[in-house]
């Protein structure tokens, strides 16, 4: 978070000005800090981190703002303080006694006490320390055991009075740290603390559980007076540098503006599908079953984008770095070239332990030092793995927001064992955050497996709707038209046998067809002989019968001529022709 | 009984905060265990933090009122009103029942 936009915030935020804690991720959840000039309840259990957190919110003034700061031990020896936190990249030992000054104000265990005492000595012997260094920034850490003294409650609370008006009265921005039992209302319920978070202005509560056997940090406001703050509890990290507050996506931040620039997927078919690629600074999500080639799909983007030149990180969660580079060489990604040239940075999940916020600080850390463009979490399922499922669905959810707020395009498998992936989501929920959801599954037909891929989703983006058919080769991933037949998806030996059978079937009906004009033509032909052949044999008849019917009427003509020429030569007596 | 604690000479500092009710009680009460017990042979030095704070934070004061018993050395502290006298005379290494007679 750039510190102009802190200094923004110091001053918008409705009249109470802002002390930036300098505290990864807290100062973005108040706004820019702990309210200026007043004082500030931090309450936890046992190693909640409360001397941590207070402790960096002085070194960071010390070392950044030049606001000089003085640590009140109350528990512990400053000595073992500086030692302590030496791991921290803070520099105590340099700062100490130049801007940041430890007073050592632990009780002497053999310490002899008659009668009623104050904590007067104490702010008088701090005012002169103030005031030599012009200290801006105090910290109490653990009043409660200086409290614990004053035997009687009234007495006890006038002390906290007591300092209370003597920080107001300095000006002095003040983290007073207390005991808290392991449920933040135990000991806060209690006297003195209970008034004592009324009386400040602000008050934090820190928490460590553990879930599931995952160590959890958690961290809440509880108060600030004239300020808006995120109320929900925040997990965080202690990390090399302090503490790493997790912070939600704050609503209006400055976003990465969304790119429309494609980057290849490695896989060109699949670009062809998405119409150009996966847009820049998306979050693109695997899903299936083990062994559905999600790994290798992650390993062609990873080998696209470090061809193109882009710092890429690939976090494996199931092997090791170098065993996915082995295993991915077989299918023709070479990643080895990348990772020897520093372009790739093969990081081993495996080795990271503790809970699933742990391993987003590390990740993020990752990231920002090997400046990653491109991102691959292998699988991101992982993380559910290492502490509740909720905190684990939080943690992707963050870093696929920090991702795209960085600009960087991230690419997650995620595993589903379930066989219909829909029905509730991918087990982190995370396929809502995703810009585009590829699925994986295969089939397993006739002896065979076979991997099968379609694009779920892929927003602002034609997309096809297709399934394909992935083939693992050694040149590489290429996909494949499936063969669907009567309803039925084939795939592999299956789609290529069947698609050949189909060829065949085509020929031998292309040859039937050809067979069957030919036979038509045949019988037509021989029909026209016919008809021809009858026409004749009419015509034939025809003229027969017209021959018939003249030689019959000739034959009749004859006939009475022949009769009346016989009248005449016999004289014309026709009865005698009847006589015996 | 004891002829060492007789010539021993005290010197005190008593760092207070302010005029409070402490304050005075601290004060009554460290001159009242002197005169009874330490006559002509203890000096008392009041201080209040408030006046001098960068003295408190030399010695190292934290609660108020501290008394400090400067001589004879080690140095020895007691923090509170100073009220329950037997346990001052006790830590101060004050014999009541040699002076007390």
């Amino acid at each position: 978070m750039p510190t102009e936009l802190h200094e923004l915030q110091t001053v918008l935020a409705d009249g109470v000005t802002k002390a930036a804690t300098g505290l990864a991720g807290f100062d973005e959840i108040t706004g820019g800090g702990l309210p200026r000039g007043r004082t500030t309840l931090l309450s936890g259990g046992p190693g909640s981190g409360k001397t941590i957190f207070a402790t960096e919110f002085l070194v960071h003034g010390a070392r950044n703002l030049a606001e000089p700061g003085i640590f009140v031990a109350f528990e512990e020896s400053p000595d073992r303080i500086v030692s302590n936190f030496a791991a921290f990249d803070w520099d105590l030992a340099r700062l100490r006694n130049t801007s940041l000054f430890f007073l050592d104000a632990q009780p002497a265990p053999d310490l002899i006490q008659s009668g009623e005492f104050d904590l007067g000595g104490m702010l008088a012997s701090i005012e002169a320390q103030s005031t030599l260094i012009g200290a801006r920034r105090i910290v109490f850490d653990a009043l409660d055991i200086v409290l614990a003294l004053i035997k009687d409650p009234t007495a006890r609370r006038q002390e906290v009075y007591r300092l209370h008006h003597w920080l107001l009265k300095q000006n002095l921005t003040a983290i007073i740290t207390a005991k808290a039992g392991g449920d933040e209302t135990s000991a806060l319920g209690s006297p003195p603390f209970g008034f004592m978070s009324f009386m400040v202005d602000c008050a934090v509560v820190l928490n460590h559980r553990v879930s599931q056997g995952v160590s959890q940090r958690n961290l809440r406001i509880q108060k600030f007076r004239g300020s808006a703050f995120d109320e929900d509890e925040a997990p965080f990290v202690v990390g090399e540098r302090g503490f790493d507050v997790a912070i939600a996506r704050t609503l209006g931040g400055v976003d990465m503006a969304p790119s429309s620039e494609r980057v290849s997927s490695g896989v060109g078919r699949l670009d062809t599908m998405l119409g150009g690629g996966f847009y820049r600074g998306a979050c693109i999500l695997a899903t299936g079953m083990p062994g559905t080639a999600k790994t290798t799909l992650s390993g062609a983007f990873a080998e696209a984008a470090c061809r193109r030149g882009e710092n890429t990180l690939f976090v494996s969660f199931d092997s090791d770095g170098a065993e996915v580079v082995r295993n991915l060489q077989s299918v023709g990604i070479h990643l080895g070239r990348f990772e020897t040239e520093g372009r790739l940075r093969m990081v081993s999940a495996r080795t990271i332990t503790g809970s699933a916020e742990t391993l987003m600080v590390r990740i993020k850390t990752l990231a920002k030092d090997h400046a990653a463009r491109c991102l691959v979490i292998d699988p991101v399922s992982a993380f559910s793995s290492s502490g509740n499922e909720l905190t684990a669905r939080n943690v992707a959810e963050r870093l696929v927001d920090w991702a795209k707020s960085q600009g960087i395009t991230i690419f997650c498998t995620s595993l589903v064992d379930d066989v219909n992936p829909f029905r509730s989501g991918t087990p982190l929920q995370i396929s809502n955050l995703a810009d585009t959801w590829i699925h994986l599954n295969y089939l397993v037909q006739a002896g065979e497996r076979n991997r099968g891929m379609s694009i779920v989703k892929s927003r602002g983006t034609a997309h096809s709707n297709q399934m394909r058919e992935l083939i693992l080769s050694d040149e590489g991933v290429t996909l494949a038209d499936i063969y669907t037949a009567g309803g039925e998806v084939l795939m592999g030996t299956l789609r290529w046998e069947k698609e050949s059978a189909a060829r065949m079937a085509e020929d031998i009906a292309d040859v039937a067809s050809q067979l069957k004009s030919v036979s038509l033509d045949a019988e037509e032909a021989i029909l026209e002989v016919r008809a021809k052949s009858l026409q004749t044999e009419l015509q034939a008849k025809q003229v027969e019968k017209k021959l018939h019917t003249r030689i019959a009427e000739t034959r009749e003509k004859e006939r009475s001529r022949g009769r009346r020429h016989l009248g005449e030569l016999r004289g014309a007596d026709s009865i005698e022709s009847d006589s015996p | 009984m004891s002829p060492r604690t007789t010539s021993v000479w005290f010197r005190f500092r008593l760092y207070i905060a302010g005029h409070t009710a402490n304050s005075a009680r601290a004060i009554g009460n460290l001159k009242a265990i002197c005169r009874k017990y330490l006559p002509q042979r203890h000096e008392i030095e009041v201080v209040d933090v408030f006046e001098h704070p960068a003295r408190a934070l030399t010695d190292g004061i934290m609660m108020t009122p501290t008394l400090l018993r400067v001589e004879p050395s080690p140095p020895i502290r007691i923090v509170g009103s100073l009220s329950a006298t037997p346990v001052v005379l006790e830590t101060l290494q004050i014999l009541p029942d040699v002076d007390a007679k």
